[in-house]
This record gives C-alpha cells, structure tokens and sequence, in this order.
C-alpha cells in the first residue's frame, strides 16, 4: 500500500505531508500516539501534493484541527483542495452544547430506585385503567355510551368466526393428546374406557377455557396492542381526545365487549372440538365401541363443571382484551414501541390469566364446587 | 458543459393503470441543486421513489452516473446505491439505535474502517450538520429538525455523489427550515455533490436551486425546466405561475 501520510517531530513542531489520494484510510493511530506524547506547539499540514481526498480525509483533519483547538497548538494548512476548508469551517461552527447532558451512567442505587418507581407508577396506571374501564363496561350494560356499532360488530367477528377455525383445530389436539396421555396410565388396569371422563371432565372444567384463553391472547390480545399502538404512533389517539372524545369508550369498549361475548362461546365449541379429539383416540386407537365412549362421556359431563369453565372463560375475556388494549393505549411513539407492546400484551395476559386461574380453583375448592 | 448524473428518457410514473407523469425527459448536471417541484398530487414523490429504485417505472428508462438502471444488474445498482444517499421525510433514522449506530450503519456495511475511524466519521458527519455531542442520543429523544439533520448526516455517509431529499422543509419552523437550506447549499458547494430535491416550498426552491423541473397534475407532463427565477420572469402557464406565486396573478 502507498504511503498516503507522513509525519516528522522536530522540536515541539509537527510537520504532515499528505501525498496521492487520501481515501478510504483507517485513521493514523501511530500519529494521535505521537501527538499524546509530545507536547506540540505547532502542527504544518502540507497538502501540495494531495491529489484525491474524501470523508476520512477530513475526519483526520477535524480531528487535528479539535486537538489543536484544546490544546492552544497553532494549526497551518498549506494549499488545502477547495472545499475542504470550508466543511472543517462549517463541522467547528457548532461546537457540542453545553447543556446537552452527555449519557450519564446511572449508579446501581439509582437504577433500583428508578425501576421501583416505574413499578409503581405502571401499577398505578394499569389500576386506573382497570378500574375506568370495569365502571365503564358497567355503564355501558344500561346507558347509551360513543362506541360506534359498527366497531363492536368488527371486533366481534374478529373474536369470533375469525378465530373458531383455530380454536377448535387446537381443542381437537387438546383432547385428543389428553387421552393418549391418560390411556397410558388406564391401560394398565384395563379402565380405558375412563378416558371420555378424564377427556371431558379436563375439558369443561378448565383445560378448553385455558386454551382458548391462550390462543385468544395470541391472536386477539395482539392485535388489540397493534392496532391501538399503531393508532398511538399515528396520533390518532391524540385525534380522538382533542376532539373530546373518549378514548375508552372508542376504542376499549367494543373490545372488551365482544371478547367477553365470545370468550364463553369460544369454550362451549372447545369442549365439543376437545371431547372429539377425546373420541378420535378412545374409538380408533383404544377400540372403545363409540356408544359406549359417549355414554362415559355424557355421564361425565356435570353442569358445574361447564359452569366453572365458562366462568373462567368470561375472565380470561376481561383479562386478555384489558391486557392488548391498555398496552396498545400506552404504547411509544415509534415503530419499536409497538412490537414492545404486543409482546406485553400476550405475555401479561397470560400471566394474569394463570394467577386468576389460581385465584379462581382456590376460591372453588373452598366452596366445595 | 457540465457531465449528467441522471439521464431520464421517456420516463412514465405512475401505479397499475393510473399515470402520474407521462413521458418526461430531463437531466441533471453533476454539483446541481435540481428541485422537482409541482403541486400536490402531481408525482413528485413517486418519481424519487423511481429514481431511488425503490419502485420500477410504467415506461422509459432512466441513467445513473452513466449506468442504465433499469438494465444493471445486482451488483451495479448495489454500486449504485452507495454512491447515493436519501434523505426521507421524517428523516427515517431506526428508533432503536442511536445516531451515532444509525449513521454507523452504512459504513460497517460497505466500507473496511477500523471502529475508531468509524466513530471519527460519525462525528465528523454530525458536526457537519451541526449535531456534534448528540452521538447517544436516539431520534426520540431529538426535535423534529435535528432527526432531518441527522438523517442527512447518515445520508451522506457514504460520500455519496448524489443526494436525493424528499420534501426536506416539510414540518419544520422557518428558521430550521432556512439553516437546513444552508447546509445543502454547504454540502452542495463544498462536497460537490448533486442534490436532487422534491418540495413545492417556494421559499426553499428559490433560495437553493440552480436547475428544476415543474410537474403537471393535469396534463402529467414536464412544463417547465431550468432556473426557476427564470421561471418566474417567463412562466410557460398560468399554472406554473400561480403556483410560482403561491396563487397570485
């Protein structure tokens, strides 16, 4: 490689001579040693027989020229090309502010405090927005509140034929991976015909509400942080608002509405699709004669344990549709922020719905039901 | 006589079936400040998104820096493409880096530097646009005319020989509008480099142009070209001079 820059020390004076073409270089690191080394008075550049420069050029020379000012080092340019000058000129004209604060590195005390803070704060808002939207929900079951029909009717198919096909394909595996999972244990002691009530028991009671409740997370919770994050990027909420109009009931509502509506709908087909999925293993794998399965099964089957399962349906509707919507409410204003939303918008749902899961059994088997 | 960096010949924009611009010839000469200028509706931005390759021409075909685009190959328009760079709108940064990553970027992808000619680079660029300190920072944190600022800071990154601006007064205050007007102007004389300029900001257009071309919405032609003073003093139409004029006779 030609040797484009080079440098001699004499006394406290610098003397660079660039020669050809100065491009494309990796800055000169045995001169800024140098000029750590010594201490300079005087820096002579000479650019006679530069002939081709660009941007690493003259970030070597702003370079010098910033080392020069902060070391009271008088600079000489000899023959610089035409422009170059001027782009130094025009780099040193705004020297870094003042008050811009450098990112400062938070102490670890700092950090705790400020997470705790945030906890706190978070937690307040997720309250307020809970509470705001369970009084609203109740208002709107006797008057007349902004959300527009067509909006409930949107969410409602977006809830509800949308999803079914999922729902039931995923209830139908449920069931059917319930009794190849029972079958091993009830084979041994020839009472494999119990799997219809171990299939629809789990099913009605719980493992359908919790599947669905997860599928409708991923499906609709997310799209409920998007949609709401996006119109957040987009200042269509700060639309809404300016014009007196409540967000809540705008864009919260319909939601809350339509996936309380068919979270519970969701399930009873659940249970269908997981009983099937039972039936399918019981019949053609176990060699259960099919009346005899859906006679276990059909004894099985016990209004409170239905009951309890739509119940939990019901919650999980509340549960994932506050979750995509206050974190699509509360989203950033930039394209990072609303994959951050929707991400926390499944994962809290989820994580709710397991805690209420947990609150609700407890609350149940002390009732005795 | 100066060299064309862009050469368009019979060049029609537009989307399926509607045409926003039919047929338009025109050059621009390498270190002008070209302005495509015209009124809302009239095609302006989908004939950068052409010249920026970002989406194919109805007809024609158009050169870059001596090179048809339209038949390069992958490696020619990869070429191509460095040797332009884009200022967007909103300035376009990615939000989750900052602007010393954002400006970063296009050097680790095509150039060999060490990381601390890298970092001397993006500080050099930053001071050029008078962003020097703010490397940490991320767009959010910044005010609309300093992610524009930065934005062009990342567009020329590269060194690009031509650099394309779309709409670049939209939404800012006067006095950032006029200090961005300014570094074109800088970056244009000193740099050499071509500018290549949608707006319809009449105050932009005669402040930096040496060259334009005005687009028709109604008839989807070219109907007027060159110096837009000249323009001025001898409108083709009276659209051309009513918009000129900002609707005065």
């Amino acid at each position: 490689m030609i040797n484009v820059l080079s440098f001699d020390i004499s006394g406290n004076i610098l003397n660079l001579t660039f020669t050809g073409d100065y491009q494309n270089q990796n800055l000169p690191k045995d001169l800024f040693d140098a000029l750590k080394t010594n201490q300079l008075k005087q820096i002579n550049i000479n650019l006679k027989e530069l002939q081709g420069w660009d941007s690493s050029f003259l970030a070597l020379l702003f370079r010098l020229n910033e080392h020069a000012l902060k070391q009271s080092i008088k600079l000489s340019v000899l023959k610089a090309p035409a422009g170059v000058q001027e782009l130094i000129c025009l780099a040193l004209a705004v020297p870094p502010p003042q008050s811009a604060p450098m990112q400062e590195k938070e102490s670890f005390l700092s950090r705790i405090g400020d997470f705790g803070l945030n906890v706190f704060r978070s937690f307040r808002r997720g309250y307020a927005f809970l509470f705001s939207n369970l009084n609203l929900f109740v208002i709107s079951m006797f008057a007349k509140t902004n959300t527009r029909r067509v909006d409930f009717l949107f969410a409602l198919e977006e809830c509800g034929p949308k999803a079914l096909p999922i729902v039931m394909l995923i209830s139908f595996m449920v069931g059917l991976i319930l009794a190849f999972v029972g079958a091993i244990q009830l084979q041994l002691f020839g009472a494999q015909v119990y799997i219809a009530s171990l299939v629809t028991i789990g099913m009605t009671r719980i493992m359908a509400a919790i599947m669905v409740g997860i599928i409708m997370a991923g499906r609709t919770g997310a799209s409920f942080a998007a949609t709401i994050g996006t119109m957040q990027v987009n200042e269509e909420i700060d639309a809404l608002k300016t014009m007196g109009i409540n967000a809540d009931e705008f864009l919260v509502l319909p939601r809350l509405w339509a996936l309380v509506i068919t979270m519970p709908l969701l399930t009873m087909l659940a249970d269908f699709g997981g009983i099937l999925g039972g039936a399918a293993v019981g019949i053609f794998a176990l060699d259960i004669p099919y009346s005899e399965y859906f006679k276990y099964a059909y004894n099985a089957w016990f209004l409170k344990h239905f009951l309890v399962g739509l119940f939990h349906a019901f919650v999980f509707g509340f549960i994932i549709s506050l979750s995509g919507c206050y974190f699509g409410m509360n989203c950033g204003r930039d394209a990072d922020s609303v994959g951050k939303s929707t991400t926390s918008a499944v994962v809290y749902a989820i994580v709710w719905m397991i805690v209420a899961t947990g609150i609700i059994t407890f609350c149940l088997q002390r009732m005795g039901i | 006589m100066t060299q064309d960096v862009i050469k368009a010949h019979n060049l029609s924009v537009g989307y399926g079936h509607k045409v926003l611009l039919k047929d338009a010839d025109f050059e621009v000469g390498k270190g002008d400040i070209f302005i495509i200028m015209g009124g809302s509706g009239c095609g302006k931005s989908s004939l950068l998104k052409v010249l920026t390759g970002l989406m194919p021409p109805l007809k024609g075909s158009f050169g870059l820096l001596g090179v048809d685009f339209q038949n390069a190959d992958d490696n020619e328009k990869s070429n191509l493409r460095q040797k332009t760079g884009i200022l967007y709108q909103s300035g376009a940064l990615f939000s989750s880096m900052t602007l010393a990553e954002n400006i970063a970027m296009p050097l680790n992808q095509y150039r060999s530097y060490n990381p601390a000619t890298v970092d001397e680079l993006v500080h050099l660029k930053l001071a050029l646009v008078g962003l020097s300190g703010y490397e940490n920072y991320y767009p959010s944190e910044i005010s609309g005319g300093m992610k524009k600022r930065a934005g062009l800071a990342r567009a020329l990154a590269l060194d690009p020989e031509i650099v394309y601006f779309d709409e670049p007064s939209a939404g800012l205050d006067p006095v950032s509008s006029a200090r961005l007007d300014d570094l074109m102007i800088e970056i244009n004389k000193n740099l050499n480099t071509t500018l290549v300029v949608v707006t319809h900001e009449l105050q932009s257009i005669f402040a930096i142009a040496s060259n334009s071309i005005y687009l028709d919405a109604v008839t989807k032609t070219i109907t007027a070209r060159g110096n837009p003073h000249d323009i001025l003093k001898n409108p083709p139409n009276e659209r051309v001079q009513q918009f000129l004029t900002r609707g005065k006779q």
